[in-house]
């Protein structure tokens, strides 16, 4: 039998404990949206890592890395830097004021209705975006380390039943715990390659840094070059590519704060100090993850080579051909598991965070006037609709197929978080005058204007030649209207901007007068939900 | 926990905030010295954490994109600027994240006062 699949067997087995034993505890809405708020920092702090660093990071910073050099290294600076908004501006006060969801926090002062239909919607989008994206990428990558033991469908199917399983079982309390075991897999693994990458290297950086200096392979052209890939513009080149990666860049750092799978994290704690010190852990173990990405990265350039991944499964490869090339097939195979571990804990923290918004905000709020009916009723809502998201999702990875092209997804999940979700936050939090017009214009018109300008980018608009086919095609045969793969530059201002007009062509003394209850409470704590005893 | 009902409605702080009454509460403690304190010890932090943050961040891809050949200098034996200054973005990261935690730790000794003062409020 497969090494491979025994590692992933392990796995699953461990994360269905895991399951078993937290279905096993109280039941409640606060139990399954929060854990019971009884989650410790560093727990939470490395639930919070787990849930961000995401396959897209592992094995795709790894091969940008690889392939592009110093470029991708730039992704790997954004990832953590962005916590310092979550860290001074939305942990504490988010905690203070909100219940189960970003929404909390808007409809405290705002008309609950308006505000929490739009911010559902912008929580759907986004996490259905990320989730598709990352299961796409589990079929493929599962079909890739298993080889022809699993077919790209049955990999799909498998993922969107174990996350299911996860998330109706277990709530948030498995989710997280699930996110706690692969983040410190994650970390030892990529620990370890580390050190194997510097053992190749006689634990000397100069060598390391020489080798990096002259990496050789073919290019398009069947051409041999050899290339410095610490030189930065390999990725991107003039005329778009630096304000490419200005915008990639505000995508990053006001996005992050935006993303609902993320800030549903600062509910599972007890109080607004202990959510400032997840924040603080999970930026140690980010920071070191997407430091080590240098040794992951150019490891696989310098000792793999761009030519061989490129003949073996393609840059997301590089990471375990990394593995393998420095210490076999056992080693291959516990980077796979963990590569595996990772998809199936992102999706399945997406999918609490889009069912806790579905229920607590849509169905109960939004549909029922903020009035449970029956007991419980929330928290069925959510495990049905944890069901439907699952069985949605399935469906789209295998229409879309293992050769779609997706990887924009992650992109827009970015964009909506940074130009709807963000700026109605920030607003709502700082800013008196703000009102419920002012954020259902700010949630639209961030949302619309991130998904517009996506569908008009070189992502989905360019002239394939005919050698491509099916979904790897993009979407509209045409030269591409906005040069940027990432609309953020403009999709964040256009967010503000509709926010801001949106309030100052409306008045709502109400939530003027309410301000200051919001402004105590979210910064001092006063009145938040407290822990529940189980 | 058993008592789902009581966690439906949308903000449960312990004065019923329609009242006129409770929100002339949340009114005075808004105006009350002690937290206008709070509000200005933690203004005299964020804002200008935040802003340097943002300015150092971004004059990373703006020196990378618009400066290559300055940032590919080498600086220690193939060791070149750009990779050196996205470096040290890790580690001026965690040293505003430490020095924002020592901060806050006035922050709770303020908001603390506070609550004592109002009864700690909630539930």
């Amino acid at each position: 039998m497969n090494i491979s699949l025994v590692m992933f067997l392990v796995f699953i087995a461990i994360t269905l404990g895991i399951t078993y034993w937290a279905s096993r505890r109280s039941a409640g809405s606060a139990a399954y949206f929060a854990a019971s708020r009884q989650i410790k920092g560093w727990q939470n702090g490395i639930a919070v890592a787990g849930d961000y660093m995401s396959a897209a990071s592992f094995l795709g910073i790894a091969g940008i890395i690889a392939f592009q050099g110093y470029d991708g290294f730039l992704f790997s600076v954004g990832w953590l830097v962005a916590y310092l908004t979550v860290l001074l501006v939305i942990a504490e006060p988010l905690r203070n004021a909100g219940k189960y969801t970003m929404a909390d926090v808007l409809a405290y002062r705002l008309k609950p209705r308006p505000v929490r239909a739009m911010a559902s919607l912008s929580t759907l989008t986004v996490s259905t975006f990320y989730m598709i994206a990352q299961m796409v990428g589990a079929g493929a990558l599962v079909k890739l380390l298993l080889g022809s033991m699993v077919t790209y469908n049955q990999a799909v199917i498998a993922v969107g039943i174990l996350m299911i399983v996860y998330v109706v079982f277990g709530g948030m309390l498995a989710t997280t715990w699930v996110q706690i075991v692969k983040a410190i897999l994650l970390m030892a693994g990529t620990i370890l390659l580390s050190f194997l990458v510097m053992a190749h290297f006689h634990f000397s950086f100069g060598e390391f840094f020489g080798a990096i200096s002259q990496v050789t392979y073919h290019d398009a052209k069947g051409q041999q070059v050899v290339k410095d890939f610490l030189q930065p513009g390999l990725r991107y080149k003039p005329p778009y590519g630096p304000l490419d990666l200005i915008s990639l860049g505000m995508a990053l750092i006001f996005g992050t704060a935006g993303l609902p799978h993320i800030l549903v994290r600062f509910y599972t704690v007890p109080d607004a100090k202990t959510a400032r010190h997840s924040v603080v852990w999970a930026m140690v173990l980010i920071g070191s993850f997407y430091i080590m990405t240098t040794f992951l990265g150019f490891g696989a350039a310098t000792i793999v080579g761009p030519d061989f991944i490129k003949g073996h499964g393609g840059t997301n490869m590089s990471a375990p051909l990394l593995a393998q090339a420095l210490a076999g097939n056992i080693f291959f195979a516990f980077i796979s598991a963990i590569a595996f571990a990772t998809i199936l804990a992102v999706v399945a923290g997406l999918t609490i965070s889009a069912t806790t918004s579905f229920s607590h905000d849509f169905w109960t709020n939004v549909i029922h006037n903020g009035v449970e009916r029956r007991p419980g009723e929330e928290v069925l809502v959510a495990r049905i609709s944890a069901f439907v998201v699952g069985a949605v999702a399935i469906a789209i990875a295998i229409v879309l197929g293992p050769t779609a092209n997706v990887a924009f997804l992650v992109a827009l999940a970015f964009a909506v978080a940074a130009s709807a979700n963000l700026p109605v936050i920030v607003l709502s939090i700082f800013w008196r005058r703000f009102n419920t017009a002012g954020a259902v214009t700010g949630l639209g018109v961030g949302l619309l204007a991130s998904i517009g300008l996506i569908l008009v980018s070189p992502s989905l608009m360019a002239i394939d030649p005919p050698t491509v086919v099916g979904t790897a095609r993009h979407l509209i045969q045409a030269k591409a209207w906005f040069p940027l793969e990432n609309p953020g530059i403009l999709s964040i201002p256009l967010g503000f901007i509709g926010a801001f007009i949106g309030t100052l062509i409306s008045h709502e003394p109400t939530s003027q007068h309410k301000f200051n209850e919001l402004l105590v409470r979210s910064n001092t704590g006063l009145g938040a939900e407290k822990a529940t005893a189980d | 926990m058993g008592n789902t009902a009581r966690n439906f409605e949308v903000a449960g702080p312990a004065p019923v905030s329609e009242s006129a009454e409770s929100q002339s509460v949340w009114d005075r403690i808004a105006s009350s010295k002690e937290f206008q304190d709070l509000m200005a010890t933690k203004k005299v932090f964020i804002v200008p954490a935040f802003i340097f943050f943002v300015v150092y961040y971004f004059a990373l891809p703006v020196l990378v994109g618009y400066a290559p050949q300055f940032m590919a200098t080498k600086v220690i034996g193939q060791v070149n600027l750009a990779y050196l200054f996205a470096l040290s973005q890790f580690f001026v990261a965690w040293l505003i994240a430490g020095l924002y935690v020592k901060a806050a730790n006035d922050f709770d000794r303020l908001a603390k006062d506070i609550l004592d003062k109002n009864g700690k409020g909630g539930k």
